[in-house]
């Protein structure tokens, strides 16, 4: 069991996400940055679906009742247990009665805790994350407070302390041309591709709003309600784009001048309010070669843990 | 742009680089959403996308990047959308019990202004109608409903209320509906209703699916 001493800005249960419920209205929701998430649950031997704490800058404390394994990936909170420093992107060994403290960030905005069984909240819906909005999922639907009890699923059986190597940060984002990209003006295309983009302070798990040029639309009406998805990127009519990100809901209506990779999603998780952000236009196989690369590197993970260095 | 297959009234193009989509001209037509909702009944039988998702008189079908060609997908909706006949499947009738007015429907008196009907005659005119879900969004179990008698329609609120209670009956343009949980929302409300629209621990949460006949019913005497 763990228990929340202080919850820091925004800490939730989260995994995967729902897949296969977007007809029925239902967001994905999940870890906004899933390699971080699938790096700290391959470290523990967890399967893939288990849940993880996604912890939104600090200070968090965190107890421990039982002994166990513990990994922390996505930003470095500069974490310690019992005051002794943890690096980030490794496992480490706790005990019973130890108290993990994420002290917070200078980079990055989101650091993910996996534990050794996964956080053992029941599954709605098919996953264990969160659902803010709705309010289902995770921990009785919010964020976590000063007391809550999370269960643990079986302690595994690790012998040493191991690392991985995290991908580094860029602000290069990704993306592909969108469904209207051609409806907007000349100066505008070349505006998303070329200016540096602000983050919001105005962005959460649902979206990220960006601040730069506005982009104006020259052709096409109103559009009809359509699906979107995690990494749309849509233009209302004020001519800032917003990335949609994990919890967005299911259906919009604004024009799609673009959609950032799966692969790059990742790095606007990790994107603070005020930095500066660049797409970068890329194609589909690109995008694919892209996330053939991050399986890779957990594959690769794999070989070495089974088979020492 | 690259990757559309155009025929005609609808055409069919890659979103990203791991959805595909099936777009229909406006305007929106109930024969169109019923050639929606039968491709969406065939894709969901091939088991091989991770959702998919109508839309107003349009189709989105997500898929493994690395498990499918986004390419061959196109040409197969090209091809089921031509075999796409509108078959109507006998709808499901949902009645949805409402109470109009009142402190459950506080921009009742605005609808009748805006229309030019009594309240009665807006509560009449409103619960008198068979509607049609067209498709879920927004939020889970939120139905967009067609329908709507022209005369309700009415512009959504200038400022939208930062918190609508579960279950209000609203209507926004010329399109109503109603909220499953409380959020943020812009539409004039008429009603609630105590029906719970949405339960995750239910198998089937959503209480309304598209191609559903909604009824509204009004309960007891309404109060302006």
């Amino acid at each position: 069991m763990l228990e929340i001493l202080r919850p820091g800005v925004q800490t939730t249960v989260q995994d995967l996400g729902r897949h296969g419920l977007r007809h029925l209205g239902i967001a994905q929701s999940g870890a906004l940055d899933a390699p971080a998430l699938r790096l700290g649950n391959r470290l523990l031997g967890n399967t893939d679906d288990c849940a993880a704490l996604e912890i939104v800058l600090g200070p968090v404390e965190i107890r421990f009742h039982r002994d166990g394994w513990l990994a922390l990936t996505g930003a470095d909170f500069s974490a310690t247990l019992d005051g002794q420093p943890l690096w980030c992107g490794w496992r480490w060994p706790y005990r019973s009665g130890q108290c993990l403290r994420l002290n917070g960030t200078r980079h990055g905005m989101r650091a993910y805790l996996a534990v050794d069984g996964g956080i053992d909240v029941p599954q709605v819906l098919g996953a264990r994350a969160t659902d803010l909005k709705a309010g289902f999922g995770g921990h009785h639907g919010r964020a976590l407070q000063a007391g809550d009890q999370l269960p643990q699923g079986s302690a595994a059986n690790l012998a040493r302390r191991l690392g991985a190597g995290h991908p580094a940060w860029t602000p290069a984002i990704r993306a592909l041309p969108g469904p209207e990209y051609h409806e907007f003006s000349a100066a505008a295309q070349a505006a998303l591709w070329s200016q540096p983009w602000t983050v919001s302070s105005h962005s959460n798990r649902m979206g990220y709003r960006l601040q730069g040029p506005e982009l104006a639309r020259e052709h096409g009406g109103e559009l009809l309600s359509h699906g979107v998805l995690p990494g749309v990127v849509q233009v209302p009519p004020n001519g800032q784009p917003i990335v949609l990100l994990a919890d967005a809901q299911t259906t919009g209506g604004y024009p799609r001048i673009a959609c950032v990779i799966e692969a790059d999603l990742w790095k606007l998780a990790q994107a603070r309010p005020g930095s500066e952000l660049q797409f970068l236009a890329c194609d589909a196989a690109t995008a694919r070669a892209a996330l053939r690369q991050q399986q890779a590197e957990l594959k690769r993970l794999d070989w070495s843990m089974q088979y020492g260095h | 742009m690259e990757n559309t297959l155009d025929h005609g009234e609808a055409s069919f193009y890659l979103m990203g680089e791991r959805a595909a989509i099936v777009h229909s001209m406006p305007p929106a037509t109930l024969s169109c959403q019923r050639r929606i909702w039968w491709l969406a009944d065939v894709l969901r039988t091939r088991q091989r996308y991770l959702d998919i998702v109508p839309g107003m008189n349009n189709l989105t079908v997500v898929f493994d990047p690395l498990g499918c060609d986004g390419d061959a997908l196109l040409a197969e909706l090209a091809g089921l959308w031509q075999q796409a006949d509108s078959a109507v499947l006998e709808p499901r009738r949902v009645e949805i019990p409402v109470h109009y007015g009142g402190d459950a429907g506080p921009d009742l008196a605005e609808v009748s202004r805006h229309s030019g009907l009594s309240e009665d005659e807006v509560i009449a005119t409103h619960s008198g109608t068979d509607y049609v879900v067209f498709f879920l969004g927004f939020q889970p179990g939120f139905a967009y409903m067609g329908g709507l008698p022209e005369q309700l329609a009415t512009p959504r609120r200038a400022e939208p209320r930062l918190s609508v209670p579960a279950g209000s009956v609203g209507i926004g343009g010329s399109q109503t509906g109603i909220y499953p949980a409380a959020s943020p929302g812009g539409w004039q409300l008429i009603g609630r209703s105590d029906t719970p629209l949405f339960d995750p621990q239910r198998a089937q949460p959503s209480l309304l699916l598209p191609g559903d006949s909604v009824r509204f019913v009004p309960q007891g005497a309404h109060h302006a």
